[in-house]
């Protein structure tokens, strides 16, 4: 609640209006039945006074003029609050995204994330503003309307007063039921969907081992029981409304009875009966709409409790004591611990040190720490003790950007926004079109880019079929081609490429790899025999070191994983 | 439209929710006449006791109306949910039965969300029609019919502004509703970025480009907040318009009664009757104009909903397949193949025979087509032309579920599902003993399964809680436990590292010949053991024999062979 209103607090002007707005309306709307009354008792007799109401009349289309505007003007103003406000929100919960440690994405649905930034801000938007437009106005309505009751007639007043909130007793005894069930329903609904995602997502798998009926069975099961809660959820919670009209017509009718014997005792004249009457039909609008609103404000201030959860999060924090400035001469791991889970250990006193130049392969089986390393060396990760060194600088005095500015990765999963050929390409760095064409030319990419439809500005979807695995891979090639860094990282950079592409494609390579250093983490040996170092990773340790040679030679671990490829 | 038929079983039930809340609308469209009575009758004779009849009749109306709107609400609630739950368990039905290419077509997102948000809005939608759609009216040209009994020519000012309302609020639904698709449309857009930057958050912090993600997302957002208030600057009119209308016509009928009165044809309990109703009519056309824009979104999700029901379900084939005898369990003819977006061919012509009892090896660049035959022969697409032949049988016409228990497949892409590791077995063989599960795990070297507890193991959604190499290794177990005569694994070794790979080489070689076995790599070394080896290239079968012969005589192999044995022999 108090993070939702230092969002708002900038609006405070706005609101201010808003406020004022809103009793303009209140006060006008409860204006007119007083003047209907008075027209009606105009109408008593044969002889109409035709002045006098002529100019009520006037007075009542002033009154309806002026309604009419102040309440359009507070609707778009509480709209242009609210979608104003949840804006920011949104946009705070991206650039959260952006500066997180990379653990809690990889430790979140990315649905779910998404779900926070997109869903959970739109209800709470749809909450916050039918908040801001019916809290006051009900509030100012029921107040206003009790205070004029009591000055036209303080007993029908009183009765009003008495039966009225009886609805809010009503309204929060469904609410109380009912809540159970919505609370249900939401757990169903959740299990539902993610049935759905699973089996609509693997319709190839559910084909190939048939299991359409079962998947259908379990389906109906959920499906079923979702639907028996709904009923129940959705029935209790209609209630209210006709609970709340009971009231009201209750109230109606005591109030008919007792203001007209009140006319005959002539306390009260017969237009003053109507205002009264249709108060008194008003008065449950109010009271119907705060509750409603206490369950819509409920709901958003759930979601406003989501989204802030993820804005509230720790950012990484940086202390930059110092620049690292191209070239790397040096990049030394000393006495490094990680694991990702503080019970099970992964790496435990790894050192080793790479030159400038130098070719590093990372081999093992998997799971054996291969991209844990990279997370490392890319400030992913913060490593648990120890220290990794550039130019003997600690990884920990540096900035990020200003370390990855010296790397270039091209990793597992080729990753392409959904932008142009164009874009992606030159994510790294910007250069001519010639140099671009150029970069495709050697990662023998540019035939197929040119045949398509609009070439380099082709825009590429999200889940595009009409680019292989393979294709998309080459482009990330490209890409760090134009980048030209210091350090390049290659995380099974051509697990996707054919063999005779990735020959044509390993002379570009190497062409770009000259005197640069270089990580290669690779499971297909045949990629890293010309490496300068190979290290042999098994649970998180360094068990072998040094060059493909020496390492057959040794005829340990790496002898035979390299061996057991030619053994048919 | 197909979603109206699920409808019919619910027809006569539906009817009752309406005729309740008529019952309901007509005892409150009686209230103004007993006040005007009171005020005409009781007050003008001084007759309390009247007065207390008319007021305790008054709370038999009350009490009346909430019990039909009670019984009402329950029909609507019941109608709209138990339709609806039909209506998903058709859909989900439909989608597992769409052929392949409209599967893709369609997108599982999208599909996806017409099974859970487009079903929803659907259910609320229906919901509220059924309780208001016909109340709205009903009180509307109730209390209009009723002003007519009272006086006949003021009622034609409550026509009059009735059909000039009906105007003004369709007008702005219209201009509305395509701005509230573009809402949507924007949001959309804002969850494919927010996506986008989850899925490659490495990349974009390993180029630096956090500023360029935010602005193309504050961009959007800036978007979103501008169509936002666009439709908003329209759909808040509807309101206050309402509001200015009636209360215009309420001043218009104020007027008029003076005249009538005044030459002694209207009373002023009459006047307040006919106040009160216009007062109704204010209320329920606000009401309306608000349910017509959730019925409208009701609506737009029924037609995508039945877009998909209309789609037929794929052809299955009837023949059975029989025992698998003949010597040519599997034949292709000449067959051709493109996708339907696609004019380019992704295999053409393609001829070959695989025997019983063979290991037979697919290899061949990327988009070369290996796939594409993984594709047909399960059927999940047919061959534009030529034909396919399993057991002597046109593939067409056998038996679709007979076929895929003849077939197990291990995907390129190793997904496993929520559960449990047993479960996942479980999902390929009902009936698999934890004997047979622990010896296909063994089999395909799931060395992390150590023993019958480790069984139990949770998986998580997609086996994301595994290893790439290891959701590899268990998705072959699944398609081993699988009792198939027919294995398929497509490029399914990938992230294994060779020493794995040659003990499940070893242990493909030992199910020989009880196994047809059928392997896609793009690595000469994972098929060279194979009996027979298709060499494809570019959608062609260039090459159709053993290791040994296509070394020897096809040029392509050799080339493919250089590049995967080049380095090593440069280097050793």
């Amino acid at each position: 609640m108090s993070r939702l209103f230092k969002y708002l607090k900038k609006y405070f002007l706005q609101i201010l209006i808003t406020l004022l707005l809103a009793t303009i309306v209140v006060l006008s709307s409860l204006y007119l039945p007083i003047l209907v009354g008075k027209i009606i008792d105009t109408l008593i007799s044969y002889n109409v006074d035709f002045q006098r109401l002529l100019s009520l009349i006037i007075k009542m289309v002033l009154t309806i003029f002026i309604t009419f505007i102040s309440q359009y003007l507070l609707s778009y103003l509480n709209n242009r609050i609210g979608f104003n406000c949840c804006k920011t929100i949104r946009l705070d919960g991206f650039r959260k995204l952006l500066h997180l440690p990379i653990s809690y994405i990889d430790n979140h649905l990315s649905g779910d994330i998404t779900s926070r930034i997109i869903n959970d801000v739109d209800t709470l938007s749809d909450g916050l503003i039918l908040g801001l437009t019916n809290f006051f106005t009900s509030v100012l309505t029921i107040v206003i309307s009790i205070c004029y009751m009591f000055y036209l007639n303080y007993q029908v007043a009183f009765i009003v007063l008495f039966l009225t909130p009886l609805s809010l007793f009503i309204t929060r005894f469904i609410a109380n039921r009912s809540h159970k069930y919505f609370a249900l329903q939401a757990g169903q609904k959740g299990k539902l969907s993610s049935y759905i995602d699973e089996i609509v997502n693997n319709q190839k798998l559910i084909i190939s081992f048939n299991r359409h009926k079962q998947s259908q069975n379990d389906f109906d099961i959920i499906s079923n029981s979702l639907a028996q809660t709904s009923k129940k959820a959705i029935f209790f919670s209609s209630l209210t409304n006709p609970s709340t009209r009971l009231i009201n017509a209750l109230t109606y009718a005591v109030i008919a009875v007792l203001g007209s014997l009140q006319v005959i005792s002539s306390s009260i004249t017969i237009g003053n009966l109507s205002t009264l009457l249709s108060y008194a039909s008003q008065f449950s609008k109010p009271f119907n709409e705060l509750s409603s609103v206490i369950v819509e404000l409920q709901n958003a201030l759930a979601c406003a409790n989501r989204i802030f959860e993820l804005i509230d999060q720790d950012e990484i924090v940086e202390d930059v004591k110092k620049t690292l400035r191209p070239p790397i001469e040096t990049i030394e791991f000393k006495g490094v611990y990680f694991s990702y889970n503080k019970n099970i250990p992964l790496i435990e006193d790894l050192s080793f040190k790479v030159n400038k130049g130098e070719k590093i392969a990372i081999v093992g089986p998997t799971g054996c720490g291969k991209t844990t390393l990279i997370n490392l060396l890319m400030h992913f990760y913060d490593i648990d003790k120890g220290d990794i060194l550039f130019n003997g600088i600690s990884i920990n005095d540096i900035s990020r950007a200003n370390l990855r500015e010296n790397f270039s990765m091209v990793l597992q999963d080729s990753w392409l926004k959904q932008a142009s050929i164009k874009e992606n390409l030159q994510m790294g760095k910007e250069c001519s079109d010639q140099q671009m064409i150029e970069a495709c030319k050697k990662c023998h990419i540019d035939s197929f880019i040119e045949r398509l439809p609009q070439q380099y500005q082709t825009i590429i979807n999200e889940n595009d079929d009409s680019i292989s695995q393979g294709q998309k891979q080459l482009l990330c090639i490209a890409r760090t081609m134009i980048q030209n860094p210091d350090v390049l990282i290659l995380d099974e950079a051509t697990s996707s490429i054919d063999t005779r592409t990735e020959l044509k494609v390993q002379q570009a390579f190497d062409e770009l790899m000259k005197g640069k250093t270089a990580f290669i983490v690779a499971h297909r040996l045949s990629t890293i025999v010309n490496s300068d170092c190979i290290l042999v990773m098994k649970d998180g340790n360094i068990i072998e070191k040094g060059n493909h040679q020496q390492l057959l030679n040794k005829k340990g671990f790496y002898y035979n994983l390299y061996n057991s490829q030619f053994q048919n | 439209m197909k979603a109206v038929k699920y409808f019919k079983k619910y027809l006569f039930i539906s009817l009752l929710s309406p005729l309740f809340k008529f019952l309901e609308v007509v005892f409150e469209l009686l209230v103004p006449l007993v006040i005007a009575d009171i005020v005409d009758i009781g007050i003008c004779n001084n007759d309390i006791l009247f007065i207390e009849k008319k007021g305790l009749l008054l709370l038999i109306f009350a009490l009346l109306g909430f019990c039909c709107t009670t019984i009402a609400q329950y029909f609507a609630s019941k109608v709209a949910v138990d339709y609806c739950n039909d209506l998903r368990i058709a859909l989900f039905k439909n989608i597992q039965s769409l052929s392949m290419a409209d599967y893709q077509r369609l997108s599982p997102s999208s599909l996806i969300v017409r099974l859970t948000n487009d079903i929803n809005q659907i259910q609320n939608g229906l919901n509220l029609a059924l309780r208001l759609l016909l109340r709205s009216p009903i009180i509307v040209f109730g209390a209009f019919f009723m002003a007519a009994r009272i006086s006949f020519k003021l009622s034609l000012t409550f026509l009059l502004t009735i059909i000039i309302l009906l105007v003004i609020v369709f007008t702005i639904m219209l201009i509305s509703i395509p701005l509230f698709t573009k809402v949507q449309n924007k949001q959309d857009d804002l969850a494919k970025t927010s996506k986008e930057t989850i899925v490659g958050i490495r990349a974009i912090s390993g180029f630096n480009k956090q500023d360029d993600q935010l602005q193309s997302f504050a961009q959007k957002n800036d978007d979103l907040y501008n169509t936002q208030l666009k439709s908003t600057r329209i759909t808040i009119l509807l309101n206050p318009i309402t509001y200015l209308l009636i209360n215009m016509a309420i001043v218009l009928v104020l007027f008029q009664s003076g005249i009538e009165v005044n030459i002694g044809n209207l009373t002023s309990g009459q006047t307040l009757a006919l106040y009160n109703y216009m007062s109704q009519i204010l209320v329920e056309l606000i009401k309306l104009a608000n349910l017509i824009i959730q019925i409208n979104k009701a609506i737009a999700c029924l037609k995508r909903v039945d877009s998909v029901l209309e789609i037929p379900a794929k052809q299955c084939g009837t023949s059975p397949i029989g025992q698998l005898n003949d010597d040519e369990i599997i034949k292709f003819d000449n067959v051709c193949f493109h996708f339907p977006d696609s004019n380019k061919d992704s295999i053409s012509n393609i001829s070959f025979s695989i025997k019983k009892g063979t290991i037979t090896g697919i290899i061949g660049a990327t988009g070369s087509g290996k796939s594409t035959i993984i594709n047909l022969l399960n059927k999940f697409y047919s061959p534009t032309n030529g034909t396919i032949l399993i057991n002597n049988i046109n593939i067409k016409d056998i038996d679709d579920i007979q076929l895929n228990q003849q077939i197990a497949l291990v995907p390129q892409k190793s997904i496993l599902l929520s559960g449990t590791i047993r479960s996942n077995l479980k999902f390929a063989n009902e009936n698999a003993t934890e004997e047979k599960m622990m010896e296909v795990l063994h089999q395909s070297q799931c060395d992390f399964i150590k023993s019958t507890n480790d069984l139990d193991k949770e998986v998580s959604q997609f086996g994301n809680n595994f290893s790439g190499g290891q959701k590899q290794r268990l998705s072959i177990a699944r398609a081993l436990i699988k009792d198939s005569s027919i294995l398929i694994l497509d490029d399914s070794t990938s992230a294994l590292d060779y020493a794995t790979e040659k003990k499940i080489r070893e242990t493909l070689l030992a199910l020989k010949p009880e196994k047809t076995i059928i392997i896609i790599s793009q690595r000469i070394s994972s098929i060279s053991f194979a009996d027979n080896i298709l060499l494809i290239d570019n959608g062609h079968l260039i090459g159709n024999s053993n290791h040994h012969n296509l070394l020897a005589s096809c040029s392509l192999y050799q080339e493919i062979y250089n590049s995967q044995n080049k380095k090593e022999n440069h280097y050793e």
